[in-house]
């Protein structure tokens, strides 16, 4: 689909707009609705129209399957992280209070943290899964590009 | 007034699909029909007032596994479903009877947004009257999600990163090696 001249331009007028919608709705997720997982969604929405439009090859150049793994090992480490660390501030397992002297600070605090974690796991997972399939198949001459 | 009109367009449209996808044969179609059908689905999470679920929906059911099934399609041969003329009791059977009991269970089923029922009688009410001094999180969904069901969330995230774990190890495969074997041949 790379020699699609209206499909490259509008898809290359509406990744950025999804990914900022995306940032968006992870980091405004505590006024608006939304959060890590919607974020995650959404984020991976926008790669693989990339994915689509400019072939596998190119979107892997872009976001390394390498990276995808690190980056969705992180997520879960991030959340479980903040919750040990609010067990090492002196109380339970991911009570996010303790993460400040100030309760609801450490609230806020671990709300941003976990759903940052939420967000990287699913996003890069939902992407992993996809170049999965993708890749299926491919040396048999299937060619998504 | 306008959300019930909404609700019934959306609805009509939601059983025309399903029998659309019913109907047709081509797998094609049967992908973008099941995409639409999700589409549908957010619009209706959108007017019951619950934009966290549409969003996935609308991101997940008609974008990510519709593109996941078109993907799975194109690795296939088949193009359409193996239709065969015979009329087949058994699963009409299963499907008829599986509807009745899912009928049956409505009578059971607190009315839609009735605050007495028993689901907003137990927790519901400290995180409404107490959420937002409590995490200073204005968004109580995310306040509950994130917070007060910490535990809940890291289970979900560790699925997930499970389930990716095994279409990798089911599907993946070592392109570095295919690749070097491909230019071997040519």
């Amino acid at each position: 689909m790379k020699d699609n001249i209206i499909l490259r331009i509008i898809a290359k007028l509406l990744i950025p707009l999804i990914i900022l919608f995306a940032l968006y709705v992870q980091f405004h997720g505590d006024y608006s609705p939304g959060g890590g997982f919607q974020a995650g969604v959404i984020f991976s929405a926008a790669f693989i129209l990339y994915t689509l439009v400019f072939g596998v090859d190119t979107a892997e150049e872009v976001v390394p399957e390498r990276a995808l793994r690190v980056i969705a090992s992180l997520g879960v480490l991030v959340y479980a992280g903040t919750g040990l660390a609010a067990l090492i501030m002196g109380g339970e397992f991911l009570n996010y209070s303790k993460l400040a002297t100030d309760a609801v600070t450490g609230q806020h605090i671990g709300i941003i943290l976990v759903e940052l974690g939420v967000g990287m796991t699913v996003s890069s997972v939902m992407l992993l899964i996809f170049f999965t399939f993708a890749n299926r198949g491919r040396p048999e001459g299937n060619d998504y590009d | 007034m306008i959300d019930l009109i909404i609700d019934m367009v959306l609805l009509v449209f939601l059983i025309a699909m399903a029998i659309a996808i019913l109907r047709i044969c081509g797998m094609l179609a049967m992908a973008m029909l099941f995409g639409l059908y999700s589409l549908l689905m957010a619009g209706l999470f959108m007017v019951m007032d619950a934009p966290d679920v549409a969003f996935t929906e609308a991101a997940v059911g008609s974008g990510v596994s519709t593109v996941l099934m078109l993907v799975t399609l194109s690795l296939t041969k088949s193009r359409y479903e193996k239709t065969t003329s015979k009329f087949q009791w058994r699963p009409l059977i299963i499907v008829v009877s599986t509807g009745a009991a899912l009928i049956y269970g409505i009578h059971d089923i607190a009315l839609f947004g009735d605050p007495q029922a028993a689901v907003h009688q137990h927790v519901a009410n400290h995180y409404i009257a107490h959420g937002q001094a409590e995490t200073g999180v204005p968004n109580l969904v995310t306040a509950v999600l994130a917070s007060y069901r910490g535990f809940d969330t890291l289970g979900e995230v560790v699925v997930i990163f499970t389930a990716g774990i095994g279409v990798m190890l089911l599907l993946g495969r070592t392109r570095r090696h295919v690749r070097k074997s491909d230019e071997d041949v040519a």
